[in-house]
């Protein structure tokens, strides 16, 4: 299988705790014509990362690091589940079987269902599992 | 050239002493007669000039603050007429009202000779375009330096300061060798020409920064000559002293004060005896030869220290330290002094974040609370928060080694922290007593 193709790129924007960062960060993706497809705001004490899942990865990174924003690429991959009690389970399970570490997860609910981005340490081992285990993993080209 | 006037700057250290004390004997006896702040001050010290007998002598004679200059405000102060003033210049006031300072011609004179020998120690001479981005006017930075380039037969290119783009163009166009700024001005710049796309290392002739008006430190030296491929030199004064007057010499440790104009102490701010050799204290300068605005034992407020022995470039005057903090804008934390320029020393050994920083006081309850916000630097950025943290601990530590006093860290965007075109404002302090 190859792997490389399920490796989807996100991105990760470092933000200061205080009102108006994600307004900031949104409006110069919309300027941009950029499409936030899915994203997540982890929080620390003072500051905070800012993940998006977009459609155009290059652009948005173009954009935000002009405005002065640290921003970097993160690789993770991103599994449909199944609309059914007991789906999260199966794919935690076989991570942490695998010996494979969730870093970070987070959801969106699509059209066709609910996807799962995984950031693992093993990411290309995570796809052979989770291929070999017969779970839908979304393509890098779904997204961008 | 090695010296703009050898026989002053290379005099035996004995015969510089005696040219020393000739000239403070005289000072003392004129200021004694013709100014009655001098007259009444020295009388109710009991000091009678008779009494200078040497040049140690100079301790008996009475401190002079910069409170004495604004109580007299604007020119009660002047020992010159009217009619033999040429020029006026007016401090910034950041620490409180203006003060004004009058210049004769010869006053003139002197403040430019300063430069000009200080400028020749620098290595900077006939040939160099030497690019003023000093704000020109009341502030005595702009003309000073370009008074003392043009004598020295340099090309002046007077910029100012502010319209950064374009002095980045003209530094090009025109082949600036050297430029005369504050570091933050610089640093200012450099980050202007990255934006633009233009090497200062590569694409100009820059090879030479005479930089000062603020504190800066070794580890921002080493940064911006190995980013800008420039030698930079320390340059200082203060206003009531003329202007900038003494600047490193190609040696780059510490500023040589010339000795046939001003006579320098370093002493315990707290008590006003001289310290040891060699050790900290505020810088105490008694200016021999000035006509309009002269100053005995002016305590200027700064912190140093003070090397005496002889310089290997040759000259003999002695050579004060970069300046340390200033008495005024020492933070007392929890009881322990801090200077701010103590925390740049620190930030700088720390390459994930960026040479910009902020300091902000405030009380927590009874207890002072420090917190030291810096810019994460770009390409540290990772998307795990634990390798933030990891970083912001960095800072702490370091700043706990150096401070002895916590300091809470608050990482922020580039860009975000002011970035200042004149003298830089470092510390909020929110306590209120």
């Amino acid at each position: 299988m190859d792997v490389k193709k399920y490796i989807v790129k996100q991105i990760s924007v470092f933000s200061e705790n205080r009102p108006g960062r994600l307004a900031a960060i949104a409006h110069a993706l919309g300027e941009e014509g950029v499409n936030i497809l899915a994203f997540s705001i982890a929080e620390a004490d003072g500051f905070g990362v800012v993940r998006a899942l977009v459609d155009h990865p290059d652009k948005a990174k173009k954009k935000l690091t002009s405005l002065g924003f640290n921003v970097a690429f993160t690789d993770v991959i991103a599994v449909r589940m199944k609309d059914k009690p007991g789906g999260l389970y199966e794919i935690a399970k076989l991570l942490g079987d695998a010996n494979i570490n969730i870093e970070y997860s987070y959801a969106y609910s699509g059209r066709e269902g609910a996807v799962l981005i995984l950031r693992v340490d093993h990411v290309e081992e995570a796809i052979e599992k989770i291929g070999a285990y017969g779970a839908e993993l979304i393509e890098t080209k779904v997204f961008h | 050239m090695r010296s703009w006037d050898p026989r002053i700057e290379e005099m035996p250290v004995a015969e510089l002493k005696k040219m020393q004390y000739r000239l403070l004997k005289t000072l003392v006896y004129r200021l004694y007669s013709f100014s009655p702040f001098y007259h009444d001050r020295m009388k109710a010290h009991k000091v009678h000039p008779d009494d200078i007998k040497e040049l140690s002598d100079v301790k008996k004679l009475p401190f002079m603050f910069k409170k004495d200059l604004r109580d007299n405000y604007p020119d009660k102060f002047f020992t010159a007429s009217r009619e033999e003033l040429v020029r006026y210049h007016v401090s910034s006031g950041t620490t409180g009202k203006p003060t004004v300072v009058g210049y004769t011609e010869n006053d003139i004179a002197l403040w430019t000779n300063s430069l000009a020998r200080a400028l020749t120690s620098a290595g900077l001479g006939r040939g160099d375009t030497i690019q003023v981005s000093y704000g020109y006017g009341l502030f005595t930075g702009g003309l000073g330096l370009h008074y003392g380039a043009e004598r020295i037969g340099a090309t002046v290119l007077p910029t100012s300061v502010g319209n950064t783009e374009r002095q980045i163009e003209l530094m090009q166009d025109l082949g600036s060798t050297a430029i005369a700024c504050t570091p933050s001005y610089l640093l200012h710049m450099g980050e202007v020409a990255d934006k633009m796309g233009v090497s200062i290392a590569k694409d100009t002739k820059l090879k030479t920064a005479i930089l000062g008006a603020e504190p800066w430190t070794e580890k921002m030296r080493e940064r911006m000559e190995s980013w800008l491929g420039i030698k930079a030199y320390d340059i200082y004064g203060t206003s009531e002293l003329s202007g900038p007057m003494f600047t490193e010499c190609t040696e780059q440790n510490g500023f040589h004060i010339w000795s046939d104009i001003a006579l320098t102490e370093i002493i315990d701010p707290q008590t006003g005896e001289p310290v040891a050799p060699g050790e900290r204290g505020e810088l105490t300068v008694t200016i021999l030869q000035k006509e309009a605005l002269p100053m005995i034992r002016y305590r200027i407020g700064d912190i140093t220290t003070m090397d005496e022995e002889p310089c290997p470039c040759g000259r003999t005057h002695p050579r004060v330290h970069r300046i340390e903090g200033r008495v005024d804008d020492m933070l007392i934390i929890r009881g322990i002094n801090v200077f701010p320029s103590q925390v740049e020393h620190a930030l700088m050994g720390v390459p994930e974040v960026g040479q910009h920083f902020q300091i902000v006081v405030d009380r927590k309850g009874a207890l002072d609370d420090m917190m030291v916000r810096v810019e994460l630097a770009p390409a540290s950025f990772s998307d795990k928060i634990t390798d933030i943290m990891q970083i912001r601990n960095k800072v702490e530590h370091r700043l706990m080694n150096y401070l002895n006093v916590k300091a809470n860290v608050e990482l922020v965007e580039p860009g975000s922290l002011p970035r200042f075109e004149g003298k830089s404002k470092k510390v909020v302090d929110r306590r209120s007593l």
